[in-house]
């Protein structure tokens, strides 16, 4: 079971190292070869029309959309969620995602850099108490489809409320970043969601 | 250091300062000086916009004293991008810095291309919410900028020249002194730090990580994808280009070169591919020419 990073921008090597202390092979993916030799995938953070107009260039938006047509796995954190939603708020008009969660996603709905900020975040499905998130010029989800599962929200402060953590089948996605925080759950659920793709499709 | 909206939620905090740029790598920064600039580097894939008054090689051209932005200008840049959006503050200027933490600027670069404000002091960094990238030259010039708070470094380079040779200097100044940090012995870091000039936590935690405790980027001189792609593969975790695009024949092709370059850094073939018909690069100058107290690295200590 090998897990990609794509690795177009960002920060790559936090969500490689995070994926191997929850012993899961991770590798980076910037070519359509490397998609291919992998069973899941992890967008990270970092600046998604960067990674949105790479993904064009480099021939990787229609490969992975179809992986995700056909149940690739795939968690995004920040830019990752911004990358998968299928309506995103505030970006550039021609800004293109994987599209693969029905949900509405504005970024950084919190405000700019000044405004990012760390708070607890109730995560359904992750055990251990609240998580402790790092959210860095983050979206917000404003609105999700019938198939999707809410997961996390903000619990406190003037944002209290908004949603940002989802999951919808195999694809997740946070708005704030686990890689940051050495708090591995959020990617042992993510490995374990994986794991059990690869038995069911055994 | 930081103010907090609630008990549970903080902002200002190291994390999220040094969080924002870990978002930037593999990216690449560009200096703008107007919003068209601005949307032709967002266009290109810039990961962030550099809002200045004039580029390195026109303040060299033009001499005079350099300072903060007009804040019309930012807000113009601001509001004609998504990305994030940096600004310089001169040395020492901790109210340009105040300034442009009110105007809503995403990074604050305490920059030696501006005229130094302070020939003793470098602005308490710790005390602004908006983070702070700084130049540094060597290990010990980085380690002293991280502990008046900036939250990343950047490799100085010698800005507004065209000519990579600074930047490779000084990035290998500060990669080879982290190596040899590393293959010291625990009482031996002691000497070290006050060889450095850093204090000795610092310096422990340099040598037993391998790597600073920021992000650190490259920038001063560099105007080809060749010369990003060089300075990635000499470890630096994303470029700066200030003149280089601005100042070449042909800025939107050049600057999406370089974005790519940057990504497949380690392969020749896109790097080759993405260098071909970008016309004239900046004509630039060479280091070893002028004169020493023009040299911008020089400044800040």
């Amino acid at each position: 079971m090998n897990i990609g990073v794509l690795a177009l921008q960002g920060d790559v090597r936090e969500h490689l190292s995070a994926l191997a202390e929850c012993d899961a092979l991770a590798r980076p993916v910037r070519r359509p070869e490397e998609l291919d030799a992998v069973d899941a995938l992890v967008i990270p953070g970092g600046e998604s029309t960067t990674m949105s107009n790479l993904a064009i260039t480099f021939g990787l938006l229609e490969p992975v959309r179809k992986r995700i047509a056909g149940g690739m796995p795939v968690y995004g954190s920040c830019a990752g969620m911004i990358m998968l939603a299928t309506t995103v708020l505030d970006g550039r008009p021609d800004q293109e995602s994987f599209a693969g969660i029905d949900m509405t996603v504005r970024r950084n709905a919190f405000g700019r850099q000044v405004d990012s900020f760390e708070a607890d975040v109730a995560v359904d499905g992750v055990a251990g108490g609240d998580f402790h998130a790092v959210f860095i010029r983050a979206p917000w989800v404003e609105e999700v489809g019938p198939e999707v599962t809410v997961l996390g929200r903000v619990t406190s402060g003037p944002a209290a409320g908004r949603i940002v953590a989802v999951r919808q089948g195999n694809l997740l996605a946070t708005a704030f970043h686990p890689e940051l925080t050495g708090d591995l759950r959020v990617h042992r659920y993510f490995v374990e969601l994986v794991r059990r793709a690869a038995d069911d499709a055994r | 250091m930081s103010s907090s909206e609630s008990p549970t939620s903080v902002t200002g905090t190291a994390r999220v300062k040094r969080g924002m740029a870990e978002m930037l790598k593999g990216g690449v920064i560009m200096d703008v000086v107007t919003p068209e600039q601005a949307k032709i580097a967002e266009d290109a894939g810039a990961v962030a916009v550099m809002a200045l008054e004039r580029v390195p090689a026109d303040i060299r051209a033009q001499g005079g004293v350099s300072r903060m932005s007009d804040p019309d200008m930012i807000d113009g840049i601001i509001g004609a991008v998504s990305i994030p959006v940096m600004a310089k503050a001169r040395i020492g200027h901790f109210v340009e810095a105040q300034v442009l933490q009110s105007l809503g600027v995403d990074y604050v670069d305490e920059s030696e291309v501006l005229t130094p404000a302070d020939y003793a002091n470098h602005i308490d960094k710790w005390a602004f919410t908006v983070p702070f990238v700084c130049g540094a030259t060597n290990l010990g010039e980085a380690l002293r900028r991280i502990t008046e708070g900036a939250a990343m470094i950047r490799s100085k380079g010698e800005a507004g020249t065209g000519d990579v040779s600074n930047a490779t200097t000084h990035m290998r100044t500060i990669r080879g002194e982290i190596r040899r940090l590393t293959s010291l012995a625990e009482d031996e870091l002691f000497v070290a730090a006050k060889e450095l000039q850093a204090p000795y936590d610092l310096v422990k935690e340099v040598a037993s990580a391998g790597k600073l405790p920021v992000v650190m980027f490259t920038a001063g001189g560099i105007a080809t994808p060749a010369d990003a792609a060089m300075m990635m593969q000499l470890g630096a975790e994303g470029v700066f280009v200030g003149s280089g695009i601005f100042k070449s024949g042909n800025p939107a092709q050049r600057a999406a070169a370089i974005v790519k370059a940057v990504t497949f850094h380690d392969d020749p073939d896109v790097i080759a591919k993405v260098s071909r018909g970008l016309g004239e690069a900046m004509v630039g100058i060479n280091v070893e020419e002028i004169p020493q107290p023009h040299r911008l690295a020089e400044r800040g200590w």
